[in-house]
């Protein structure tokens, strides 16, 4: 696989398409000291973390959307169970524009974000600058460029072009920043079809594609299923306690579990 | 809240808010209540309301409540979806979004929102929130903000624990001298009544309380000393088509929302 223990990882996909298949395939394969990057951790960042993989995490919204929190994340912070890690948390447009620079080439991007909050101290990798056309405070977000970025998206064609559609939040950036790309897809077919809000992804943006059917799943894929509200609410129990969670590993991951 | 009235509080709270907007705003929405208040809205007196959502849905129309920001039902109905960058530094940066909806945790008297940490130590806080996501650029870059929550005397602080966005910071001038573009918080619309920025101070002051609802009750739920208005008004009760509306909305979604 494209993931070494070390890693800057980035599963990208906002709600939509999270590469979850290829998220359980880094806790399978046992990676460690990744730093891994998302907007959302979402569950499954918090299924890294629980599992031992996670060094630091870099994010800017770190709940169970809709539900409350991230169970593994907190024990993490709190108790440093299974291990201690380090955080770094920013905004989306923050985050969203530390992957714009770094798809761009440039050492950091500007915005006008974090504005007389608590960030400005507590948040590394940012600095107010003053415009140089103005009078203006701006601030400075340093790129990102994850070693390896993985994306899950609907179909590739034979090629290996990729095409994607609805919500893809920061995912194109991601991808542009990146030193490497894995794509997972539900499906190969032969043509594209034009598509409402959609993007192409061409193969020479791509390192490594793999057919995963269903695996944004318990996120969603768009013209295929739905998301699994039902399965964001049971994590809340499963990730509660390390028993349940440790059991969940067990079953789900290293027992070959498709779930 | 005396028990005789055919509404509970949190169907209140939701219904003022839906009653804040008016129609063809371009309005930012959280989700929770924000979101419910949102799409009621829109089903009554604001059909032409035009709402966008961090995941990039551009003028959505859900039919029912989403559980998440990215939910299939958000970009089904939406007029476009676009990346987030194209959401954070086309649409809210320069300040073309009319109101932003907006949810905390804690609030203090100038309306400055947490909801990152509870406890004074960021590296060992008490409780671990989720964090910034999109909160404090809406709340430094909607030309008008309306904040969302339940009083309580944990929630409404003398000092909130970390300003994740800033509302007037310390008062008059905080505003301008972050370089801010938005007017800032106009309303603060809680379980219990309606907080308003005094014009001159910047202090949240109580206007208006829900029926039934004492000026004792709000106090009692606020731990700083707060400033009531000389006049206050009632609001007016829920009609029928609200509350059937809201009830509808809350089961569309069979889970609590995340206040």
């Amino acid at each position: 696989m494209h993931v070494n223990d070390g890693d800057t990882i980035a599963l990208e996909g906002f709600t939509h398409l999270i590469p979850f298949a290829a998220g359980q395939e880094i806790i399978r394969q046992k990676k460690r000291e990744l730093t891994a990057i998302r907007l959302t951790p979402d569950l499954i960042y918090d299924q890294l973390i629980g599992a031992g993989c996670v060094a630091k995490l870099i994010f800017s919204w770190g709940g169970n959307p809709g539900v409350g929190s991230l169970h593994r994340l907190r024990d993490a912070l709190a108790n440093g169970w299974p291990r201690a890690i380090e955080i770094e948390e920013h905004t989306h447009a923050g985050m969203t524009n530390r992957y714009v620079a770094g798809a761009s080439g440039l050492p950091f991007a500007i915005l006008r974000g974090y504005a007389g909050t608590d960030l400005l101290t507590k948040t590394q990798n940012i600095a107010q600058i003053d415009s140089p056309f103005g009078n203006e405070k701006l601030l400075a977000v340093a790129a990102l460029n994850p070693d390896v970025t993985i994306i899950h998206a609907q179909q590739a064609d034979r090629k290996n072009n990729v095409m994607s559609w609805g919500i893809l939040g920061s995912s194109k950036e991601a991808i542009f920043a990146a030193k490497k790309v894995i794509v997972t897809v539900e499906e190969i077919v032969d043509e594209f079809e034009p598509r409402h809000s959609s993007v192409i992804i061409p193969e020479k943006l791509i390192t490594a594609l793999a057919v995963a059917p269903r695996g944004a799943w318990p996120s969603y894929a768009s013209g295929y299923y739905e998301r699994d509200n039902d399965q964001y609410i049971a994590w809340d129990e499963i990730s509660k306690e390390r028993d349940s969670f440790e059991n969940w590993l067990n079953d789900q991951i290293f027992s070959g579990g498709s779930n | 809240m005396s028990n005789d009235l055919k509404w509970n509080s949190t169907e209140m709270m939701t219904i003022a808010a839906a009653r804040s907007l008016q129609n063809e705003m371009i309005c930012f929405v959280g989700i929770g209540i924000p979101s419910t208040a949102a799409i009621l809205a829109k089903s009554m007196q604001a059909p032409d309301l035009f709402l966008i959502y961090e995941s990039g849905t551009i003028n959505t129309n859900p039919q029912k409540l989403p559980l998440s920001i990215g939910d299939g039902e958000l970009a089904n109905q939406a007029l476009t979806v676009v990346s987030m960058p194209e959401i954070f530094n086309y649409w809210l940066q320069p300040g073309r979004i009319d109101m932003g909806f907006l949810g905390a945790a804690q609030i203090d008297k100038f309306a400055n929102i947490n909801t990152t940490i509870i406890g004074s130590d960021y590296s060992n806080p008490k409780v671990r929130l989720p964090g910034a996501g999109g909160a404090p650029e809406i709340a430094g870059a909607c030309k008008e903000v309306v904040i969302i929550l339940k009083h309580s005397p944990r929630a409404f602080v003398e000092k909130i624990d970390f300003i994740t966005s800033l509302g007037f910071g310390d008062g008059p001038g905080s505003r301008e001298s972050a370089g801010l573009l938005g007017r800032g918080p106009s309303a603060v619309i809680t379980d219990l009544g309606v907080l308003k920025p005094d014009p001159e101070t910047c202090e949240l002051t109580l206007v208006q309380l829900h029926l039934g609802v004492s000026i004792e009750q709000v106090r009692e739920n606020t731990s700083w000393d707060l400033k009531v208005a000389p006049e206050i008004t009632i609001t007016a009760e829920p009609t029928e088509e609200e509350l059937a509306k809201v009830r509808a909305l809350v089961q569309s979604s069979r889970t609590v929302v995340r206040a």
